[in-house]
């Protein structure tokens, strides 16, 4: 079977299981996994990037993809003037101070010679954390104090939410950029768990500074792109098409919001596709794998590893921050208690090793698939155990365990089918060309 | 008098608590360590290997309870740990047979097994919270404290209480306990000694008729009793929930890699080191400083470097200057 046929009756087995949810579940159901299929097969194409083009091992996915939904919040959310003039300026010159700060460590620990600048350098840093404390802990204590239970935040830009994805990008773009200046050069395994680590940081910075983004109050009801259902089922005109449809009215503004948000998730994924086709296809691609395979040799024919590795690192992390600006405008709410390393980014590499690392394509599929399953898991688990525990009496406490346990599978399945696929088809299901 | 009462309330929160935590840390990388030197990949399964290890411990022990069975002052969880680690250990040996034998065979590149791992955690995660759900367990039993704050107050004439909760006692003392038994065996004994030479030179060890699969078994059994103990320890003297165990896998790895891959001493001495920064950057010192400091000098502010929330940053920055300045590490781990 060629590469080609094969490809296309997989991405066809996908499409029919999709289908297959809205023929029996309901077309609701299905265009919800269609639409978070979309934006896992965008963060699946970042990983890709970094693992199957560079071989890079990030698994910080978490922090980009936060980074992205904080950069819809900060973008499309109104400003609270309220809180601009409460404590702004003076928490700006606060983050200004401390970036001042940092800059100057480097700079010594660069100017000096060896010997006494390790003391210089620590004494600059600890001198600089309190004057940094001194003048950004009122400025915070100020903004926060802005009506708590609404805003106590700086809020947005107040500028259209889809706006937001590029600017998610470039805000991952940054701090991976930051990290990739740090962490890149380490080997494999320190670079896993330096970008572990990043990730939790990121996480732990938005849910604690509450000037930002309010922190775990959770900022709701972000703009959106699309039409409110209630605006449509009040719209005569759409009403009139729906009943012409043969659909009610509610079902009808609801299927609409969410083909409004699938097709503006594909337009982004398709996009993205091309231009990394297209990378791959090109000779910076080609060089890339030949970093991947075998650095020495690459270092040896005169190419900078350690750049190219930041360049792809950053371009990878972009991407994952535009896939988290895109999830987070579909929620339409920021909650940062909910980003969790197993869903968000252990899962993204289950897709790229399942879809087949170093093809674009196998990614996307790779994204499908395993969200597809991975909502669809518990319904089909719900259904194993109710056959299972059929035979046993009613009240015994081992069935109600079983069933209860049933929303467990999910990670249970996603072990299962990680090892299966490393095992039998290491290359995963569409193999790098 | 002043001095005395700031070094009590010193002791009683950052000390003690700092103690007891990096023996957890400690013994937790302690088992990171050991793959790595043996098996040469950083597993990321350890947490969940941790967290299996404390349930089979907690289903026991709440057996133990059911049937009246109580070690009186001490928790009745240390009857059962021999339980779990014998779960622990079934479930590693298993793990071991049916997934890792087929990469070592193959002898792939490092970072795939780091993959296998992380598919192996999935796994743990979901036997774990399949089994025993993802609430917070409290399976501590027993006398609560060696010595109450307020005893203390009356025996010492202080005004700063000291209290030391049992569990705190319990752990360091098992640590040493099993620290000691492990430099014993890894020094003294030949199963130990062939561990060490296999992990410096895997061809001269294969070549002096080590048997590669034998030190691998003993080692994978050393794992399950350590990250049986580490997690049950931690599990007393907190309380077991299982995300919280996915997510001492961030401070266990900086203890391993602060310390140096591979180094057994290391590993014990990055635990205290990642322990203590954690627990005194997130210290409030208002209160410390207000009895050593003079009247005069005494702080307003609460002094607390960085809250609680961000004890990953503090780990994660000390583990970036480790990297960044000494990649192998304080006791010159592997760097390969």
């Amino acid at each position: 079977m060629s590469d080609r046929l094969r490809g296309a009756l997989l991405f066809g087995v996908v499409a029919l299981l999709i289908l297959g949810t809205g023929i029996v579940q309901s077309w609701n159901s299905a265009l919800l996994i269609l639409n978070m299929g979309l934006v896992s097969a965008v963060m699946a194409l970042g990983v890709n990037l970094q693992w199957g083009f560079a071989g890079l091992f990030n698994v910080g996915v978490m922090g980009f993809v936060a980074l992205g939904g904080l950069a819809t919040v900060l973008v499309s959310m109104p400003p609270v003037s309220a809180a601009w003039s409460a404590g702004a300026a003076r928490l700006f010159l606060a983050l200004a101070l401390g970036a001042a700060c940092v800059g100057l460590a480097i700079l010594v620990w660069k100017r000096l010679r060896r010997g006494v600048r390790g003391w210089i350098v620590a004494l600059v840093l600890v001198a600089g954390f309190f004057a940094f404390r001194e003048v950004f802990d009122p400025a915070v204590a100020l903004i926060e104090a802005v009506d708590p239970a609404a805003t106590g935040y700086l809020g947005g830009l107040g500028l259209p939410v889809v706006l937001a994805w590029p600017v998610g990008g470039v805000l991952a773009a940054g701090v991976a950029w930051l990290i990739g200046k740090t962490a890149l050069g380490l080997r494999s395994d320190y670079l896993a768990i330096a970008t572990l680590g990043i990730a939790e940081i990121i996480i732990a910075v938005i849910k604690n500074e509450d000037w930002l983004a309010r922190g775990v109050k959770n900022v709701i009801g972000l703009p959106r792109p699309v039409p409110y259902e209630i605006d449509l089922q009040n719209d005569p005109g759409f009403v009139q098409s729906a009943a012409n449809l043969g659909v009610d009215a509610t079902t009808a503004s609801t299927l609409y919001v969410k083909l409004g948000y699938g097709l503006m998730f594909a337009a982004v994924l398709l996009i993205l596709l091309v231009l990394a086709q297209l990378a791959l296809k090109s000779p910076w691609g080609r060089m890339m794998r030949a970093i991947r395979d075998n650095e020495t040799a690459a270092r040896a024919m005169g190419k900078d590893v350690t750049g190219r590795h930041l360049q792809i690192f950053v371009l990878g992390s972009a991407i994952c921050g535009i896939a988290g600006a895109m999830m987070t405008t579909l929620d339409g709410q920021l909650t940062p208690g909910t980003y969790q390393p197993l869903r968000y980014t252990f899962l993204i590499w289950v897709m790229v090793i399942v879809g087949g690392s170093g093809n674009n394509f196998g990614a996307v599929l790779g994204g499908f698939l395993i969200w597809f399953l991975w909502v669809q898991v518990e319904p089909i688990g719900q259904a194993v155990m109710t056959f299972v525990t059929a035979g046993m009496a009613d009240g015994s406490w081992l069935k109600d365990h079983l069933r209860d346990s049933v929303q467990h599978m999910r990670l249970l399945t996603m072990g299962v089918i990680l090892l299966l696929v490393l095992r039998f088809s290491p290359r995963g299901l569409l193999p790098e060309r | 008098m002043e001095f005395l009462n700031g070094f009590v309330a010193l002791a009683n929160f950052v000390l003690i608590p700092g103690v007891a935590y990096g023996s957890q840390l400690a013994l937790g990388a302690l088992g990171v360590t050991l793959i790595y030197g043996i098996l040469r990949f950083s597993n990321f399964a350890h947490g969940d290997t941790m967290a299996f290890g404390t349930m089979c411990t907690i289903l026991v022990t709440w057996g133990l309870q059911g049937m009246g069975v109580s070690l009186g002052p001490l928790p009745t969880a240390l009857l059962a740990i021999p339980f779990g680690i014998l779960g622990c250990a079934a479930l590693i040996l298993f793990t071991d047979r049916v997934v890792y034998r087929f990469y070592r065979a193959q002898r792939v590149k490092p970072v795939i097994m780091v993959i296998v791992s992380m598919g192996v955690m999935f796994i743990y995660n979901g036997v774990t919270r399949f089994i025993i759900g993802t609430e917070d367990q409290n399976f501590a039993d027993g006398e609560r404290f060696l010595i109450g704050a307020r005893e203390f107050r009356t025996l010492t004439g202080l005004d700063e209480g000291l209290a030391i909760r049992t569990t705190q006692g319990l752990t360091v003392v098992t640590a040493v306990i099993v620290v000691a038994v492990l430099f014993w065996f890894l020094n003294r004994t030949r199963t130990g000694k062939s561990m060490r030479a296999y992990s410096d030179n895997e061809d001269l060890a294969l070549l002096s008729g080590i048997n590669p699969e034998r030190v691998v078994m003993v080692t994978w059994l050393i794992v399950a009793a350590l990250a049986t103990i580490a997690g049950v320890l931690y599990g007393l003297d907190k309380s077991f929930k299982p995300f919280t165990y996915f997510q001492l896998l961030l401070p266990i790895f900086a203890a391993a890699i602060v310390g140096g891959l591979g180094s057994p001493l290391g590993a014990i001495a990055g635990g205290f080191v990642i322990a203590f920064s954690e627990v005194a950057i997130t210290y409030a010192w208002k209160k410390v400083l207000g009895y050593w400091m003079p009247e005069s000098l005494a702080p307003d502010s609460l002094v607390q470097l960085m809250s609680t929330d961000y004890k990953f940053a503090v780990s994660f920055v000390i583990l970036l200057i480790v990297l960044l300045f000494r990649p192998t590490g304080l006791f010159r781990g592997k760097s390969v």
